[in-house]
């Protein structure tokens, strides 16, 4: 299948890992991956923030650059929800009813990694090898706005010398919240401060997610601690093999 | 009458709708209190595992939630027609109906009510409306006492406190905290009270009882009020509530215009959803009925205050509006995380938490409120957690973007927005920012706003290579 990818404006910029294993992990898989070079970020920042009117041209930039593909995928369950259930407000609110039908259009054929493999390629078992302590976090786009479930998890069990433990309290949001982290960075560190107290009960070494940005987010709390406790984006994890 | 623009926000300098402090600052101080803390998760943990059980047990609780949603909707698409009726059923049952545009008139249209029956005391069922205009000050200015007899708000009242959560006002209290409230400020409180939980409700039991046969007059709230029939409805579980709408001569209900319901049967679906969504009850302890006035049995006399106070303002709004559908059952501030971390007083306003984030900026127009929109990291809980499926996050982004920006902000959302629209600017824009990133500090130290960032967390290392770098070279 040839698939178009979002790689995301911080995946990019700051965890090509991410965005890389994605790469290499469809491509063992037997896929075409196209980088459709116009793209830049989905707008979800300025949305959120309630720049409506600044993030409207990269709205229109995203549809553009992704229109003409048949499958869009990205290593973000937020960024794709932002597509998803974003975009074709942001441009109907702005009056622009065709660009809302065409942002419509796009989110249809737009994939979280997980959804991507599970729902569209029908694969659980990737071939990926990782012999680490993992406990996953489901970030709240993921999990509330794109309704993931428990694909991730079906994913990472199926990943040979990979030790699944659960991590408690996993739906509570970890703090992040785009700008929310610095608008309200006491309470956002409040939030930070129970999620690492429960990924550190756990005793993994890995904290795993489908989101760069709580990954950031959470990353840089244990770093702060000096924790000893990594954080590795999902799509990382099932890139790995034996070989590499 | 002409319809000249806009209908009126609530007004300021009455009621508890706008705090003194900004949301960050409000919650730094709660943040910091280790007891608050310990209150707020033990609370909301308990009411969060009840209300999932109980939910999750009902096969329809979907089907039940979608036409609880859809009910809202028809009323507030049909609000005036159906406040007329609500209007014409009560007069009928020999009850009076006043209409008050805002907390003021509402305030002086009740002290004139009480002050026309003699009486200087009024005993009190828990009620949002009337916290929200600022009842109780209005009648102590006026030389009223008024008593609260709902044992959460009685603790807040005793206490000179402040409501922090809807339907558990004193939640932020623990019981050694209430036991010391009592002995201090109950009158006649036996000196060796213990803080035994039942020990502290018999205490108030013996102190409202009192109150309740020697005060002719209450004020109430409502739940719901039913335009086909006239019915008031109040939902409580402590019998309080039911003393205060039986025993008294004159029965004074403030509510607000949203509380409307078309019909009687639409109660059957509000009834099922509200116990179970709010204190995670199968079915609600007491449950308090009324249309009118009838001879020989409770108040002989009644009147209805129907408060506007922003609501208006609030449905010209085709985002916003739905936040008019809540049906006051506090299961978005027990989902919270932020709400559990910051507690209630951090909001400002008598309704806390995600509804209260996106109720309160409404009424008062959002500059009186900025703070609030953004007291949210759009994690998405209250929406799954809303017994009408309001979307909070989706009236949370819309506020945002009509409220204030700082210029600071506005200039670098601008500039950030530009640079993305052109990926060769913004190719540059990356490596400049990986190279600031290498030449500065690693991890630590960014100038403000970003500071709130690094005070508690490393940046990560940068890459060394963006990933189109990699592409292109690949």
């Amino acid at each position: 299948m040839r698939i178009a990818l979002f790689v995301t404006c911080l995946a990019d910029t700051m965890f090509p890992a991410a965005a890389k294993a994605t790469v290499r992990l469809l491509e063992r898989l037997g896929h075409e991956v196209v980088f459709p070079t116009g793209q830049t970020c989905c707008g979800q920042m300025h949305i959120n923030t309630g720049y409506q009117a600044d993030a409207l041209p990269l709205v229109r930039r995203h549809v553009r650059t992704f229109d003409p593909y048949d499958v869009v995928v990205a290593p973000s369950g937020s960024c794709v929800g932002s597509v998803r259930h974003q975009h074709a407000m942001v441009a109907a609110a702005a009056g622009d009813r065709s660009l809302a039908a065409r942002a419509e259009s796009v989110a249809g054929r737009t994939y979280e990694l997980s959804e991507l493999l599970v729902d569209v390629l029908e694969v659980e078992d990737v071939g990926a090898y990782y012999p680490h302590r993992v406990t996953y976090h489901p970030t709240c786009h993921s999990l509330r706005v794109l309704r993931v479930g428990d694909k991730p998890l079906r994913l990472l069990r199926r990943v040979r010398g990979l030790d699944l433990v659960e991590l408690p309290a996993a739906e509570q949001c970890c703090g992040f919240g785009g700008t929310f982290a610095v608008k309200n960075a006491d309470t956002s560190t409040a939030m930070l401060a129970d999620k690492m107290r429960h990924v550190l009960a756990t005793g993994a070494d890995v904290c795993t997610a489908g989101d760069a940005s709580c990954l950031m987010h959470i990353g840089g709390g244990l770093a702060r601690l000096r924790a000893g406790v990594r954080t590795v984006h999902l799509a990382e994890i099932l890139a790995s093999t034996e070989a590499s | 009458m002409t319809f000249l623009g806009m209908p009126a926000r609530a007004p300021r300098g009455v009621g508890n709708l706008r705090g003194d402090e900004s949301f960050p600052d409000a919650a730094r101080t709660a943040l910091a209190d280790p007891q608050l803390r310990r209150n707020l998760r033990h609370a909301t943990t308990t009411i969060r595992g009840k209300t999932d059980r109980v939910t999750a047990e009902l096969p329809d609780w979907q089907e039940l939630r979608a036409v609880g949603a859809a009910l809202k909707a028809y009323t507030m698409a049909h609000l005036p027609e159906l406040l007329e009726r609500l209007e014409e059923r009560v007069t009928a049952a020999g009850g009076t109906v006043h209409w008050a545009a805002d907390a003021n008139e509402a305030n002086r249209i009740v002290t004139e009510l009480v002050r026309a029956t003699g009486q200087q005391r009024v005993i009190k069922v828990k009620s949002m409306a009337t916290q929200e205009i600022g009842l109780n000050e209005a009648l102590a200015a006026a030389g009223i006492q008024p008593v609260e007899t709902d044992l959460a708000e009685l603790i807040v009242q005793l206490g000179r406190d402040r409501p922090s959560h809807i339907l558990v006002p004193a939640i932020h209290r623990n019981r050694a905290e209430i036991r010391e409230i009592f002995l201090r400020e109950m009158p006649g409180v036996d000196p060796a009270l213990t803080d035994d939980p039942p020990a502290l409700a018999a205490a108030a039991r013996r102190y409202l009882r009192e109150t309740f046969l020697s005060t002719p007059v209450a004020v109430s709230g409502a739940n719901f009020a039913v335009a086909e029939t006239g019915t008031l409805a109040v939902v409580e579980s402590e019998g309080n509530g039911r003393m205060c709408l039986t025993l008294p001569e004159t029965l004074i209900t403030v509510m607000g215009i949203e509380k409307v319901v078309p019909r009687w049967r639409d109660l059957e679906v509000f009834l099922q959803l509200l116990p179970r969504a709010s204190t995670g009850e199968r079915m609600n302890p007491y449950t308090s009925m009324w249309t009118g006035v009838t001879a020989g049995d409770g108040p002989q006399a009644f009147h209805l205050v129907l408060l506007d106070n922003g609501r208006s303002a609030v449905l010209a709004d085709p985002v916003g509006r739905s936040a008019l559908h809540c049906i006051r059952c506090s299961a978005c501030l027990n989902v919270c995380p932020v709400y559990e971390r910051a507690g209630g007083h951090a909001y400002g306003s008598v309704y806390p938490g995600p509804i209260g984030a996106v109720l309160s900026p409404q009424l008062t127009g959002v500059e009186d409120n900025a703070s609030l929109p953004y007291a949210s990291s759009l994690c998405g809980a209250c929406f799954d957690a809303c017994p009408v499926k309001i979307d909070i996050p989706a009236i949370l982004v819309h506020l945002r973007n009509t409220a204030p920006h700082p210029r600071s902000e506005r200039a670098a959302m601008a500039a950030a927005a530009y640079t993305m629209d052109r990926p060769v600017l913004y190719a540059a824009a990356q490596r400049a920012a990986r190279l600031a990133r290498i030449v500065g500090r690693r991890g630590r130290g960014l100038p403000p706003p970003l500071s709130g960032w690094t005070a508690s967390r490393d940046l990560p290392d940068p890459p060394s290579q963006t990933f189109r770098d990699w592409w292109a070279a690949r």
